[in-house]
């Protein structure tokens, strides 16, 4: 166990929030095919309002932050709202489509000392980039930037979004990413918009072609390790919890609600009614997310995979029930495995259902 | 300003929060993170390059811990020397400036 996740295991034992993302606007100048988000402005927090919840995020404990959106450089005050953060001593990760960063905005992050910089990039070649975007020029303009961020020495990872219409260009982004010195990430992930429209999920890459990506060592690692069947689980495995949301993590968004994850769309309450700590510690939901164990799972407790799962409570929420399985992982286990799961196994499938009805993040409504 | 001080001030480089007592601390150049046990992560929550370490010692560590001074401020030295090598702190004969971690 290295030093880090002996700490993140300590906060979340203790019940510290650790880690936050917070999207500090929706709005975007992409419009990426495949966004949930509403992009229009309903009332974001004010500079002022933003540096109070770093300041209570600060005193509630948090080390790890990131920012991200929309994108993040369309606010005007990011960098004083930057500034403040790093004053606060956070580990600041942000994520941008890097589009607004030129030499000067990559020589400030320089200084404000960020610790890592995530950039969207979605293919190697630009016609098709550009057309997820709907941004023209919008790879040239992203490749140009990380250029400038690596020249001051910046750490870059490029997250690669992989979806049906970019599927065969994975190793075009990852031969670009260690061109430009960058990291590398693939996410097959995507989630319905906001407004409850699943339409963008017939983007999703289809199960049957998850095998090449999970038996791939470039993109996986030891492929053995990766797709190893599940072992039967320990009594321990059945008393452990899904994942940090809730426990050491949450998310805010750019009205000031909380929730236990930003893919976790359960109101926990909204930071310009309550002080953060109020919510962290005493709002029933975070204390309802807290409180399931995998011995509480409906399906997963009795399946096979429930000790190497990547079950996300949140799309379980978003499915119908935080205590109940989600598809798309199901889908993962399955595919990485070759093992059917409980939920396949009860609905009597050979193959895992694909597209699962969802809802998404929606703004509390704040009393003006 | 006595003579001999040695001021200390956090590098504006870091990224630190206390967690149950225990300071963690992630040097923003080389991403290393470390933890400091409760005595050294009161010398650096006190390093604000105004305060002489020798008062650190004397007021803050001797004061909440029970320890013998002499060996108290030489274990401080040898921290701080650590530190400084490592780009954590900053170390001077003449007061500095620093952030303050929470």
């Amino acid at each position: 166990m290295t030093l880090m996740t002996e700490m993140g295991q300590k906060a979340f034992n203790l019940g510290v929030p650790i880690a936050v993302h917070m999207d500090v606007t929706y709005r975007c100048n992409e419009r990426c095919v495949h966004c949930y988000l509403d992009h229009d402005d309903h009332g974001e927090m004010t500079t002022a309002e933003i540096k109070d919840v770093l300041d209570q995020l600060a005193e509630a404990g948090v080390f790890f932050l990131t920012f991200s959106g929309g994108e993040v450089f369309t606010r005007r005050d990011f960098f004083e709202i930057l500034e403040h953060a790093r004053r606060l001593m956070f580990n600041v990760k942000i994520k941008t489509n890097a589009v607004m960063i030129h030499e000067e905005e990559a020589r400030r992050l320089r200084q404000l000392d960020v610790d890592t910089i995530q950039i969207s990039v979605y293919s190697h070649r630009p016609e098709v980039h550009d057309a997820i975007t709907k941004l023209p020029h919008s790879l040239e303009r992203t490749i140009k930037s990380i250029r400038f961020l690596r020249q001051q020495g910046l750490r870059v990872t490029i997250a690669n979004v992989m979806m049906t219409v970019n599927s065969s260009d994975h190793l075009g982004v990852k031969k670009l990413a260690a061109e430009l010195g960058a990291h590398y990430t693939l996410d097959p992930t995507i989630t319905p918009m906001m407004d409850g429209d699943t339409s963008v999920l017939s983007l999703r890459i289809p199960g049957e072609e998850l095998p090449e990506i999970f038996h791939n060592p470039d993109l996986v690692g030891s492929q053995e390790e990766f797709c190893a069947p599940p072992k039967p689980p320990s009594k321990e495995d059945l008393e452990g919890y899904s994942c940090s949301a809730g426990h050491s993590y949450c998310y805010i968004s750019p009205y000031g609600d909380v929730f236990p994850c930003v893919q976790f769309p359960l109101p926990t309450g909204n930071i310009r009614q309550q002080k953060f700590l109020d919510i962290w510690n005493f709002s029933p939901q975070m204390k309802e997310v807290r409180s399931i164990q995998a011995k509480d799972l409906t399906v997963c407790s009795s399946c096979s995979h429930v000790s190497s799962c990547s079950r996300c409570p949140g799309l379980a929420y978003m499915e119908g029930s935080m205590r109940g399985p989600s598809t798309a992982d199901c889908e993962k286990s399955f595919y990485r495995t070759g093992v059917p799961t409980a939920n396949m196994l009860q609905q009597g499938l050979s193959k895992p259902r694909t597209t699962a009805p969802l809802i998404q993040i929606r703004p509390i409504a704040v009393p003006a | 300003m006595p003579e001999n001080s040695i001021y200390i001030a956090r590098s504006s480089a870091l990224a630190a929060r206390a967690l149950a007592g225990e300071m963690m601390v992630m040097n923003a150049a080389d991403s290393t993170f470390f933890t400091m046990n409760e005595v050294a992560t009161v010398i650096f929550q006190a390093a604000d390059g105004r305060t002489p370490l020798q008062e650190i010692v004397r007021d803050r560590v001797c004061e909440q811990f029970d320890v013998d001074p002499q060996q108290a401020q030489a274990d401080a030295e040898q921290f701080v020397a650590e530190l400084s090598s490592h780009g954590i702190l900053l170390v001077s004969n003449r007061p500095l400036t620093a952030e303050a971690p929470r």
